[in-house]
């Protein structure tokens, strides 16, 4: 059983950060960013390319990975979503384009990295034994760097000019730019902020579980669920949702055989969203 | 062109097409089986896609309606390979069934709104897969069910009212049976439209709160269109079942949900057979793209951008703006200016 909550707590932690950059982008712009799966999948085949291929250790495999999902996300913003926010009558259309974009980068993906699943030696190697727990050393360096990225961004957040721009244009964008907040700059700053949390994620993630191009899907829902257990805008609501996930995910699979896991955690959220729509900590209907 | 002239030519316009689709196209690739599979397989997702757009017509985002495909050809494949039913009573129970499950979850699900509801329904597609993939004997698991018989003879008093597949020409025999149910979906939506249900169904998607203050018991009706959105979804699902012979978990998923909404996107939402135009257009085109392999979903990843970003409300809203128009227009506005 403990097994189950040192494996719950370390896939929660790096859940927390697939979900704050989902969170952030909705808060910020009001848009479910579809490709986040597929953010964290180049992410990971980022931090591969450069750790196996370029040889480059992972220090450089992070920032190569932090580097192309900021610039991704920025892209996106500028090109894509800033025309289709300002331009469309319906909101289904940003959210087709949301997974238009999606398609894009997975089909970019596929095109630069090919079909096949790569996979990376843990970063640590050798096994903790914690009050009767194995903690891979591999994966308690993840759960260490997962925790250290939530903890900076909560602090940028809270603390920081732009944390706090962000955090008024989340809660009002109008009243937001009548204070005199650039609305575009802080726009493309959270999407690609939201995107860099994506590639760490990945990055940190291809370590302990290989990255194939078609697990954009599965991971997007993952981060949905997460978001909608939270409260979609929330940033503890996201780490809420992570964790109760994580921990769902951990006893799911030790206990229950095959993919019958997901098919139960999706039951139980039907039934918790159609009891509390807005989530745990979320405000109705965003 | 006189306003005058207009309606007997869009009449016309409809004659040729139902010529074209129904005599010209079958007769002539009579034996090109690839040809009139893919214009049945455009077809039967026009159908799907036209129970989205009827959900869009109630103001949600619809992406669950894959789930609806997917249990309505695990149906048809059950019902005929495990209990002999014949097919042409698997397909209306399919749709039945379908709805059922629609109407149930429906209830729950239909007080969210926006992107809640899209992020539940995109949920539904993976959780439908995977409790068929997770049944076990009953949904053959990851191989789901093959070898689903192919239509029989429908006899009524001894008058053979359908020949059985296996005795015609079978590609043939599925255009057909894709065109009756194109053809009559679109009628079933076109009249839903223009009765009194749609009218309801209209003033749902303005504003719900408003309806409710005017007496429309908004659940109910809610889940109405909603459970007819899934009966289509069944409907198209059974009729893949049994055109590919055999179905299995990931033959609707995630991704065809979000076509399905593409398709309606693309023709324009605001029109009935927008959907339908939609489907024709990027399904024939996707066809067209495959010999690029790797680069086909790229290109269609690119279109979907380019349409969002250039067409937000879809090709049928591109209208032809005569002089005439052009001029009651500038009036129009002339006057409102004024005011």
């Amino acid at each position: 059983m403990e097994q189950v909550i040192v494996n719950g707590a370390i896939s929660g932690m790096n859940y927390a950060l697939m979900a704050l950059g989902l969170t952030l982008i909705f808060a910020i712009m009001g848009v479910l960013n579809f490709a986040h799966g597929q953010m964290y999948v180049l992410g990971g085949f980022v931090m591969y390319f450069v750790y196996t291929v370029l040889g480059l250790g992972h220090v450089a495999g992070f920032a190569a990975s932090i580097v192309t999902l900021v610039i991704v996300g920025l892209i996106f913003e500028r090109f894509f979503f800033r025309h289709a926010l300002r331009m469309a009558a319906r909101e289904e259309s940003t959210m087709l384009l949301a997974a238009g974009t999606a398609l894009l980068l997975e089909s970019l993906i596929l095109v630069a990295f090919g079909e096949k699943q790569r996979g990376m030696p843990p970063m640590v190697s050798g096994v903790y034994k914690l009050f009767g727990v194995y903690i891979p050393a591999g994966r308690a360096a993840v759960f260490l760097i997962a925790l250290v990225a939530v903890v900076a961004f909560i602090l940028f957040m809270q603390h920081t000019k732009p944390g706090r721009a962000l955090r008024a244009i989340a809660q009002d964008k109008e009243v937001s730019a009548l204070q005199g907040v650039n609305i575009e700059r802080y726009s493309a700053l959270g999407f690609a902020l939201g995107a860099g949390l994506a590639g760490i994620a990945g990055a940190l993630l291809v370590s302990l579980l290989a990255v194939n191009s078609g697990l954009g899907t599965s991971v997007s829902i993952k981060a949905f669920i997460m978001v909608m257990l939270g409260g979609a805008g929330v940033v503890s609501g996201a780490i809420i949702g992570a964790f109760i996930l994580g921990f769902a995910e951990a006893l799911g699979y030790a206990y229950i055989p095959g993919s019958t896991t997901y098919l139960l955690i999706f039951a139980a959220l039907i039934l918790f969203l159609v009891i509390r729509p807005q989530g745990i900590i979320g405000k109705p209907w965003g | 062109m006189s306003r005058g002239l207009l309606r007997p030519l869009a009449g016309a316009g409809l004659a040729l097409l139902a010529l074209v689709y129904l005599v010209l196209l079958p007769v002539y690739f009579s034996h090109s089986p690839y040809i009139l599979r893919v214009v049945s397989i455009a077809s039967v997702l026009s159908v799907i896609s036209l129970g989205v757009w009827l959900t869009f017509a109630i103001g949600r985002i619809n992406i669950g309606q894959a789930a609806f495909a997917l249990i309505g050809g695990y149906a048809t494949a059950i019902l005929s390979t495990r209990f002999g039913l014949s097919y042409w009573l698997c397909l209306p129970l399919s749709g039945i069934l379908a709805a059922l499950v629609g109407t149930v979850l429906g209830f729950g699900i239909l007080r969210l709104r926006g992107v809640y509801f899209a992020m539940i329904t995109l949920s539904l597609t993976e959780a439908v897969r995977l409790a068929f993939l997770n049944g076990g004997e009953f949904t053959g698991g990851a191989s789901g069910i093959p070898i689903i018989p192919l239509p029989g003879e429908l006899s009524l008093f001894g008058v053979v009212l359908m020949p059985s597949f296996q005795t015609v020409n079978t590609h043939l025999a599925f255009y057909y049976l894709a065109a009756a149910l194109l053809i009559v979906t679109l009628a079933v939506v076109w009249r839903i439209g223009t009765s009194r249900l749609g009218w309801i169904f209209r003033s749902l998607q303005q504003n719900e709160d408003l309806a409710t203050s005017i007496g429309i018991d908004i659940a109910r009706y809610r889940v109405m269109a909603y459970a007819i959105c899934c009966f289509f979804g069944g409907i198209g699902g059974s009729y893949f079942a049994v055109s590919q012979q055999s179905i299995y978990p990931n033959v609707f998923g995630v991704p065809d949900s979000i076509f399905f909404i593409l398709y309606c996107f693309l023709g324009g939402l605001a029109y009935v057979a927008g959907p339908v135009v939609g489907t024709f257009i990027l399904f024939i085109g996707f066809q067209i793209l495959h010999p690029l392999q790797e680069y086909q979903q790229l290109i269609y990843a690119v279109l979907m951008i380019a349409i969002m970003l250039w067409l937000p409300n879809g090709l049928l809203s591109l209208r032809w703006h005569t002089r005439a128009d052009r001029a009651e227009l500038a009036r129009l506005e002339g006057r409102e200016a004024r005011s």
